[in-house]
């Protein structure tokens, strides 16, 4: 498999023409907005939360194929999760993605959300892939300002 | 075949333009990073908006400064140091002539067009704009002519008025008139947009500026490597223009500014080289260009927008521009056939970007597709936020074209849009 294809897998084209969870779900109590400032990208992030655990959780807003896929992969994978849950998946993630912390070993544990392991190979995406996941971050953590991927 | 090296050699007066049209291929064979492979394919360069690459003479001079000649200038009574003066200066001349200037002391080295519009900002702005007055600018800018008269206007509380575009992406002029009031201090426009290509009617500009006693400040950054500047023609106040997108080094540009301006106004920052005497209780400042060129310069990168802007003289800009506008005007049509893409940025004179977008695929993945195909594209806001809200869009891919480029490296782009759409199922 080249690169290329690696990186836009069946799946992940799939999922940014039709997003899961693509809405403000009814009992949302928690809110966030994420900006990529060097593309555009978009997203606003709603929680449902019981306690510290996530309900429902779903998203809205523009962005690319590797944006919006990764936003729709994440709400999938977050129902039903704690927020230290939410935060490891995360971590995990952003392993994958970078290529840091022996992404193949973390990739197991990740369920589908392995399938963007080839963004490790296309530096200037990774920003992509994680906006809906900082943005997850700032809901969960109830802030008011808007997230920005040059802020890190 | 008598190279760019060889006439470098020969002085200045070998750059001047030969009859007939360009030899691309032998253009091509200057630019050494051309040769390069990206991902395993001849790379095909069409971000020179963004950056513009650099033949092997200014390569050269750079390296052949920092070999024989460096040394600091303005100091030493050595002859190094009287050499990179000489050499310093000499490229001051280059930029006068470049853009027709009518004395050297009225060009003003700078780190490139961003830190030009700045230093008109903090110096000629902070001391005429005040409370209530406004500064005129166009939806149109690049953020580097946006930003400093924003921070300008908060300083001072006065007013940034914008001027809007139509869906073509042309200024509309009539309402740019109306804009200039009784408190305008400044008019600061771009002369070429950098995200859509338009090219602004600047003479028409200055003169309905000049009827109501405003400067304008042009921002030159995507215009001086397609089209002749003549800053006397234009009669605009000041020209800002950035070295890297003509060929030139990164961290030089040029700051052009009429002579009386540019002697009435404070200075910029406080340093070396930019003072007559200094005592603690008061200093007094050298005539400009000194004035505002405080600290030692970027010596080698005038030196080598020296030899790039003599370069491009020496291919005939007229003759650059006649082929850039081949290639837009068959890139316009090649692009613009493809199904699912739609141009932003239709205005009737345009010159060195197509911007378009893609109904099935974002830029972002457009631009990735293409670099796997070698191909390096712009995708983003490209600096230009409100441009982007204006035909509401996240972002565009951009393709921008310099000399070198051809009509096949055109036809590849097509093919890897296509291969583009296919990998997103059309």
């Amino acid at each position: 498999m080249s690169e290329l294809q690696e990186l836009y897998q069946e799946i992940i084209l799939e999922h940014s023409k039709a997003p899961r969870n693509y809405r403000r779900p009814a009992g949302t109590n928690r809110t966030a907005e994420g900006f990529n400032p060097l593309c555009g990208d978009h997203f606003t992030v709603f929680l449902d939360m019981d306690g510290d655990k996530i309900r429902e959780v779903g998203f809205q807003g523009s962005g690319c194929a590797i944006s919006k896929a990764s936003a729709s992969m994440m709400t999938q994978s977050l129902k039903g999760k704690t927020k230290a849950e939410a935060e490891r998946i995360f971590q995990q993630f952003h392993g994958l993605v970078t290529g840091e912390n022996g992404a193949a070993a973390n990739g197991a544990d990740l369920g589908k959300l392995a399938v963007f392991s080839g963004v490790s190979k296309y530096p200037a995406r990774v920003k992509c892939a994680t906006l809906a996941w900082h943005t997850l971050q700032s809901a969960l953590e109830g802030e008011q300002k808007p997230v920005s991927t040059e802020e890190e | 075949m008598t190279t760019v090296a060889d006439r470098l050699q020969a002085g200045p007066q070998a750059f001047v333009a030969q009859p007939g049209s360009l030899d691309i291929a032998a253009i091509r064979a200057e630019f050494p990073i051309l040769s390069r492979e990206v991902n395993g394919r001849r790379l095909v360069y069409l971000d020179n908006a963004a950056t513009s690459q650099k033949p092997r003479a200014v390569i050269r001079a750079i390296t052949r400064y920092y070999e024989q000649e460096n040394a600091n200038i303005h100091r030493g009574v050595h002859l190094l140091s009287v050499e990179a003066t000489e050499a310093h200066d000499a490229a001051r001349r280059t930029v006068q002539r470049f853009v027709n200037a009518s004395r050297d002391s009225e060009i003003i080295f700078v780190r490139g067009a961003t830190e030009a519009i700045n230093l008109v900002a903090q110096t000629y702005g902070r001391a005429n704009v005040g409370e209530g007055d406004e500064v005129l600018i166009t939806a149109l800018e690049h953020h580097s002519n946006i930003v400093p008269w924003q921070m300008l206007c908060e300083e001072k509380h006065a007013h940034l008025r914008v001027a809007p575009i139509d869906d073509r992406g042309e200024l509309i002029l009539e309402a740019f008139e109306k804009l200039i009031g009784s408190r305008t201090r400044m008019i600061a426009v771009a002369h070429v947009s950098n995200a859509l290509g338009t090219v602004n009617p600047i003479k028409e500009i200055v003169v309905m500026a000049h009827r109501r006693g405003v400067p304008v400040l042009v921002d030159g950054a995507q215009a001086a490597p397609h089209i002749a500047v003549d800053v006397q023609d234009l009669d605009c106040d000041f020209y800002a223009f950035s070295g890297h997108k003509v060929y030139g080094p990164t961290g030089i540009g040029v700051l052009y500014g009429k002579y009386k301006l540019l002697d009435a106004m404070p200075p910029y920052q406080g340093g070396g080289d930019m003072i007559s005497s200094v005592t603690f209780a008061k200093t007094t400042y050298k005539k400009p260009p000194s004035k505002f060129e405080a600290g030692t310069p970027d010596i080698a990168g005038a030196i080598g927008l020296g030899v790039a802007l003599d370069y491009l003289t020496g291919l005939g800009i007229s003759r650059v521009a006649a082929h850039e506008q081949d290639l837009l005007d068959y890139a316009t049509e090649k692009i613009g056939s493809i199904s699912g893409v739609r141009l932003i940025g239709t205005a009737a004179h345009r010159t060195g970007v197509l911007s378009f977008i893609h109904e099935d695929v974002h830029p972002h993945d457009l631009g990735t597709i293409l670099d796997g195909e070698g191909i390096a594209v712009r995708a983003g806001h490209h600096c230009a936020q409100p441009v982007m809200e204006r035909f509401c869009i996240p972002a565009t891919t951009r393709a921008s074209f310099a000399v070198y480029n051809t009509r096949e490296e055109i036809d590849l782009l097509a093919e890897g849009i296509k291969k583009a759409q296919k990998v997103f199922g059309r």
